[in-house]
């Protein structure tokens, strides 16, 4: 099918553009969930479709249609065009300017058992296991166990004879406990808001130890109704990777993309405290802090060849020794910014535009031993798995929320606490890291939902971390 | 797709479809124009065809659905029905009996369309460059024709099908300051849009004088309509949802238990009968025109679908699948807008919020920021902006013991939400005035 869809949009060229490209995204995803050991309606979806991107003029204009034919292929070509023409001069960039890559390549996520080739039965009973292992307490009102699965292929051909194919295939399991007694809620998960999710087949379950999870995560659930709340002060931190992720996520991640720092976003996701002059020599953590930009880890969610612009895509460090020193931004917005950036400007699939997204955002791993890291606490908090999340307008002002604490007394981890919270600013929260963990305590985690743009777009992002260690931040439990 | 595309599809269906086996046809399509636009020019500009269909095939109590795009050509789609009836009916046999299901027992026809003719967003492109020379602008058009259809074999059709526009923006200051505003409809006016320009415009002057920071604490406060509407948004979060309120996992736990109340002036009702969306959910129910949730403070129904009316043995309100509201109002009070600054007397006025979550659900206690535009005022006028404050407080607190007043006037708020596709959802709220708005940082 490729090739005479690569045929009929070489065909259909026109001669006036700078530039075409076609983006073609063939996705299938699958949601199976086993609720109180009640098989849900299994979630399949299927889609295909284009999208035609044209820079002329000095404008820029797309079309995205679902008919693949060549008058459908001809008909997208001509309405990004009429786009185009009727931007030129009323762009933020003369894409004439513009010197889009010729990219020629294959990548493919590295897969044992593609989950599709699992019979239903046996993908069903794998949860159905999970969700009944969980059965362990009469408090437990919900039990929840699910995975979501997907397959993506895309082909980017550009006018100048650019092809690249690329296969990523993903698989995020998750189970959930929730408990009540008493007017009280409590929930405990494993991959909570589809966290625990990367790149393979369903030998992914097995890397994750989701088979295992459930006796914990139930235990762990009671033990939240009879645990204190958090407490409420000035105190040491330490997070574990499942919520560094969020973490990251939000207070690095979003910060430093290019296009909220050249405010495309202000409007919708927000702007950001990050500008252009600060890259180069701006302290954004201690010197402890390396982050980088890592779309070659394997397995992780977000890793790719090139992206969505045709841009090849490699490692590079963001933060270095806690100095900022390049922004999350595609080919077109390192033009508009005049700064290096990295190959990270994608489209959530055929019916969206490309934008500066987060692909694998990674915390890189320090030399810190978990024993070690606790030991030099006096008085603190653990936290683990995201619930709640929080940030102002220009990614300062934050307050998170985990699903569990663990109090931390001379140096070792003490009993459960529910309801933790933590706020700071962006600004100083990452100077004050005190500590990083060595590669034992890194945890490969993403999300499948990061949401940002105009029209919005939802694509999927990885986050790697050590356990972290932060000092003298603010710590807050629930209501009484 | 119009209604005898999406009829084609039946046949096709039913000629695959295995004996004694039923179908239900769910679908949602869209011919959308987006234009991004950033310091008053475009950023991105472009055309959206797409259409999606939900095929689900049951045998007694086995069932399987899948999603599958349209292309818009009618063999091809054809095609993939007929493909899909064949892959679904291999795959139901396989499936274990769902305890839970329900489909409709009887059948409801309904047609909503709307002749409008979507708006020219060349030509609207043009006028918004024109009409915001001179600004730092930034913002979305998202216009264009969208339908939704259901089929099953019982021969019930239902299809919605209007055209609108919605223009949601703001004017920056500087940095983090803005005035946002949107003008939204089915008919275009040139007009409108300068009138709504200028007056955003007229709004940033009070922007002009140096932000002020204000120390953690509780203070009065009026939240706009646009505030009111995140803080709804947020309860709508599975907070009406009979499933989240049965599994305890509701914020509004307590008041449906009746150990919590909201004001007694808080009435919220699911207003699914002005018929600004589809009147039918994906599964072929047909909702009631009102659901009232909240009345006078005190809970009263729940956004209830068939799935959970099975699974928890209570009646069903037609609910979408995730019982999320689609068409949430809130009663007006008292308070005449034009007089609300004056009563706000001395506190803080909120034009936005931003990104609310939770901090402690069992509570309804909830976080969020304040955006835009928030002003610190004095004996009744807008003293100066404010440097943006988090605050946590708890619905019960905030609905409740601390409101003080709700504006007579109502505002119709349209989602702008265009994840996937553009959104038919809306809220229509009052402003309100409470006695205290916690902030924290």
């Amino acid at each position: 099918m490729h090739q005479a869809l690569a045929k009929r949009f070489r065909d259909a060229l026109p001669t006036g553009p700078n530039h075409i490209s076609m983006r073609l995204v063939e996705r299938r995803d699958e949601a199976l969930m086993v609720r109180n050991d009640v098989v849900q309606p299994p979630g399949t979806s299927e889609n295909i479709g284009i999208i035609i991107t044209v820079h002329e003029g000095g404008g820029q204009g797309y079309a995205a249609t679902p008919d693949l034919s060549a008058s459908g292929i001809a008909t997208a070509i001509s309405r990004a065009r009429q786009w185009a023409k009727i931007t030129a001069g009323i762009s933020v960039i003369d894409t004439g300017t513009l010197a889009m890559d010729t990219p020629k390549g294959e990548w493919r996520s590295p897969v044992q058992t593609p989950w599709s080739e699992v019979p239903i039965s046996e993908r069903i009973d794998r949860l159905r296991q999970a969700c009944a292992a969980a059965a362990i307490d009469e408090r437990i009102i919900n039990r929840e166990a699910s995975v979501m699965a997907n397959d993506t292929r895309t082909l980017l051909l550009t006018s100048d004879g650019g092809e690249v194919y690329q296969h990523t295939q993903s698989v995020g399991p998750e189970l959930s406990v929730v408990v009540h007694a008493n007017g009280d809620t409590q929930r405990r998960s494993f991959g909570g808001g589809r966290g625990a999710v990367r790149q393979g087949g369903i030998e992914v379950l097995d890397q994750l130890g989701f088979d295992a999870c459930p006796l914990r995560v139930a235990q762990e659930a009671i033990a939240l109704l009879e645990a204190p709340n958090c407490p409420t002060g000035k105190m040491d931190l330490v997070l574990a990777p499942d919520q560094m992720m969020l973490q990251i996520h939000e207070s690095i991640g979003h910060p430093i993309e290019l296009d909220r720092i050249l405010g495309d976003e202000r409007n919708y996701a927000g702007t950001s405290f990050v500008t252009l002059d600060m890259f180069g020599h701006y302290q954004y953590g201690s010197e402890l802090l390396n982050v980088s930009f890592a779309p070659d880890v394997t397995g992780q969610l977000a890793s790719y060849g090139w992206d969505d612009d045709g841009t090849q895509a490699e490692r590079v460090l963001l933060i270095e020794k806690g100095l900022l020193m390049r922004p999350l931004g595609g080919s077109i917005s390192q033009k508009r910014g005049n700064i290096a950036g990295v190959a990270n400007s994608r489209g959530c699939s055929w019916n969206r535009p490309t934008m500066d997204r987060m692909a694998n955002l990674n915390v890189e791993a320090g030399n810190t031993p978990l024993d070690e890291l606790l030991a030099g606490i006096e008085h603190g908090v653990f936290m683990q798995t995201n619930t709640s999340w929080s940030i102002d307008d220009s990614r300062n002002k934050f307050q998170f929320g985990c699903e569990i604490g663990r109090e931390i007394v001379d140096g070792k981890l003490g009993k459960i606490l529910k309801n933790p919270n933590y706020r700071g600013i962006s600004a100083n929260f990452w100077r004050n890291l005190a500590t990083v963990g060595d590669p034992s305590t890194v945890g490969i985690f993403g999300t499948p939902f990061c949401g940002k743009g105009e029209p919005n777009q939802v694509i999927s992002v990885g986050h790697a971390s050590p356990v972290c260690h932060f000092s003298n931040i603010d710590v807050f439990g629930g209501a009484a | 797709m119009n209604p005898s595309q999406f009829e084609m599809l039946v046949p096709a269906i039913l000629a695959a479809l295995p004996q004694g086996m039923r179908f239900s046809l769910y679908g949602s399509g869209e011919e959308s124009d987006f234009v991004r636009f950033n310091q008053g020019k475009v950023r991105q500009s472009g055309s959206v065809s797409q259409g999606e269909v939900s095929l689900s095939l049951i045998d007694g109590k086995r069932h399987a659905s899948v999603d599958i795009g349209l292309s818009g050509v009618d063999s091809v789609d054809a095609k993939r029905i007929t493909s899909a009836v064949t892959n679904l009916a291999q795959t139901v046999p396989l499936l274990p009996e769902d305890p839970h299901l329900l489909l409709p027992d009887t059948v409801v026809h309904t047609s909503q369309i709307d002749d409008t003719t979507a708006p020219d967003a060349i030509l609207v492109t043009q006028a918004v460059c024109q009409a915001t020379k001179g600004t730092d602008f930034v913002g979305i058009y998202a216009g264009g024709r969208q339908w939704r259809a259901f089929a099953n074999d019982m021969g019930q059709r239902n299809w919605f099908e209007s055209s609108s526009f919605l223009l949601d923006y703001s004017i920056v200051h500087s940095k983090d300051k803005a005035i946002k505003s949107s003008i939204g409809g089915t008919v275009w006016s040139d007009q409108a849009l300068v009138q709504s320009i200028e007056e955003a415009k007229s709004q940033l002057t009070a922007l002009n004088q140096p932000s002020r920071a204000i120390p953690p604490g509780s203070y009065r406060a009026y939240l706009t309509p646009a505030a009111v509407v995140e803080v709804l948004e947020l309860m709508s979060y599975g907070g009406f949802s009979a499933e989240s309120q049965q599994r305890k996992s509701s914020v509004l736990n307590r008041l449906v238990a009746g150990d919590a109340q909201l004001d007694a002036r808080v009435t919220l009702t699911e207003d699914g009968g002005r018929g600004l969306g589809p009147k039918f959910s994906a599964d072929g129910f047909v909702a009631p025109d009102q659901v009232v949730l909240v009345s006078k403070g005190q809970h009263a129904n729940a956004l209830t679908c068939p799935r959970t009316a099975v699974e928890f043995d209570i009646p069903h309100n037609g609910a979408t699948p995730g019982e999320n509201t689609q068409s949430l109002t809130m009663a007006g009070g008292d308070l005449p807008q034009a007089e609300a600054l004056a009563r706000l007397g001395a506190g803080v006025w909120v034009s936005n919020l931003w990104y609310l979550n939770h901090s402690d659900r069992n509570a309804a206690r909830f976080t969020g920021m304040t955006r835009f535009a928030t002003f610190w005022v004095e004996d009744g006028k807008l003293v100066a902006p404010l440097d943006v404050m988090r605050f946590d407080a708890t619905l019960y607190d905030l609905f409740g013991k601390d409101l003080e007043a709700l504006t007579q006037e109502v505002q119709l708020m349209p989602s702008a939400s265009t994840y996937e596709a553009r959104s038919t959802a809306f809220l229509e709220v009052p402003g309100a005035l409470v006695k205290a708005l916690p902030f924290t940082l």
